[in-house]
């Protein structure tokens, strides 16, 4: 077994040396950083719209890019792309598996995915010839649910599972292009950067990871959350990632310092954030909680400044449109709200 | 009382298939540590390519996130609010001519 706790060792050592040189370049915090500019004010939004028509909890909801449709899943096993201003349903899809737990809306407009239990990634042509909308691809090849997915393009989808890793596929194909491999839990979130050149996961495992799409290798990983991360996303610039975790905080980690820059939390906080999204500046970050809130966080100051409150349940889901104008949340409650 | 149970509960063959799986889970285990082996390794590995990369410091971080917030946010809606005129999802209360 010598070479084990040589491997063993070695692997400490290289953990030594990235903390050190992480320690190195703290010339200072994100908190002292900001010391001179003031906490935005108060942030109050108020219901717009309430999408009323799933009968069961909505776990996943995704806007269109550049549009203000959006598509949702529910339990009670229907993807439903919405217009957000007519609160019209514009398409009713009913899915084979009713164990929903994620969708995506293609940038194109063309297709929407959802996957979960049934381990499958499936893929809808809301475009087809005769107005009906077909299931197009249905990649399966995970070993676990699947707990989130986000189209590169109409040709491309990543996917993370429950079986820890996370896949890019070719639609076209059905086939596995890559499958990143590295985390030592569930995946449950995944987020793509501005450039579509690189992705985020966060895990059970505690971490998040940074993947290059092109070169099919991990760069890098944050830890610092004491629980499974639930939620992902890219600060708009692609410069940093935000994670909320069932530990009830959210953190934000700078890429280019390779570290944890803050994190937002409150002792009043106690239940686990679920989703987050980051407003059109990232000057704000949207977190939904277990306990039915959205609260709001100034991005730079870490203070709330402001919180959601109208859902009757959990908050499962929380976007912000493209144009920023507008946030929406989904809840176990059936309905999805559309707030600014 | 007859033992409503039979005998030989298991067919011969399922000795043979426990013997069998015996040296499997010999080799097997074997594989094993060889995997756990390959396993570190990779570990290793990757700790080498996440240790190599180039940071820069917190101060250029933090400076260039408030630069960003700075430039944005009077584009953010979210962050401004919204004039009523200018909100496609506010509802337009009809207007009464008294």
């Amino acid at each position: 077994m010598d070479e084990m706790d040589q491997l063993r060792k070695e692997a400490d050592s290289i953990k030594d040396q990235i903390t050190a040189a992480r320690k190195a370049g703290q010339d200072t915090s994100l908190q002292e950083a900001v010391a001179g500019i003031t906490v935005v004010g108060r942030v109050q939004l108020k219901t717009r719209k309430t999408l009323r028509g799933h009968l069961a909890k909505i776990y996943a909801m995704h806007w269109g890019t550049d549009t203000t449709l959006c598509v949702s899943a529910s339990q009670d096993g229907k993807l439903i792309v919405w217009d957000s201003i007519s609160t019209n349903k514009v398409n009713a899809i009913p899915l084979k598996s009713s164990w929903v737990m994620t969708c995506a809306y293609a940038p194109s407009g063309n297709l929407v995915a959802c996957g979960g239990l049934d381990n499958m990634c499936s893929i809808y042509n809301l475009k087809g010839k005769d107005g009906n909308v077909k299931v197009m691809r249905e990649l399966a090849a995970h070993t676990g649910y699947l707990s989130c997915c986000r189209f590169l393009s109409d040709s491309e989808i990543i996917t993370s599972s429950g079986d820890c890793t996370c896949v890019l596929w070719d639609i076209e194909t059905g086939t596995q292009k890559t499958v990143f491999a590295g985390h030592q839990g569930d995946c449950m979130s995944l987020a793509v950067s501005p450039d579509f050149k690189f992705f985020i996961s966060g895990a059970c495992d505690f971490t998040a990871k940074l993947w290059d799409i092109r070169e099919d290798a991990c760069r890098q990983t944050f830890s610092g959350h004491e629980s499974d991360i639930n939620a992902i996303g890219f600060f708009p610039n692609g410069n940093a990632v935000i994670t909320g975790s069932d530990d009830a905080t959210c953190k934000l980690y700078d890429l280019r310092a390779d570290q944890e820059l803050i994190t937002y939390q409150d002792s009043s906080i106690m239940c686990g954030v679920t989703s987050l999204a980051p407003s059109l500046s990232g000057r704000l970050i949207l977190a939904g909680h277990d306990d039915f809130n959205v609260n709001i966080w100034d991005t730079l100051k870490a203070e709330r400044v402001g919180v959601l409150a109208g859902h009757d349940n959990r908050v499962s889901c929380i976007g912000v449109s493209t144009d920023g104008m507008a946030c929406c949340t989904g809840s176990w409650d059936s309905f999805l709200k559309i707030w600014n | 009382m007859a033992d409503p149970r039979p005998l030989q509960a298991c067919p011969p063959s399922c000795f043979i298939q426990f013997e069998q799986s015996c040296s499997k889970t010999a080799m097997s285990s074997k594989m094993q540590i060889s995997s756990s082996i390959a396993q570190t390794r990779r570990t290793v590995q990757q700790l080498r390519i996440e240790a190599s990369i180039e940071r820069i410091k917190v101060s250029k971080a933090s400076s260039d996130l408030m630069r960003y917030c700075g430039e944005h946010a009077k584009n953010d809606p979210l962050l401004m609010g919204i004039p009523a005129s200018e909100n496609p999802f506010k509802d337009k209360k009809p207007c009464t001519v008294l």
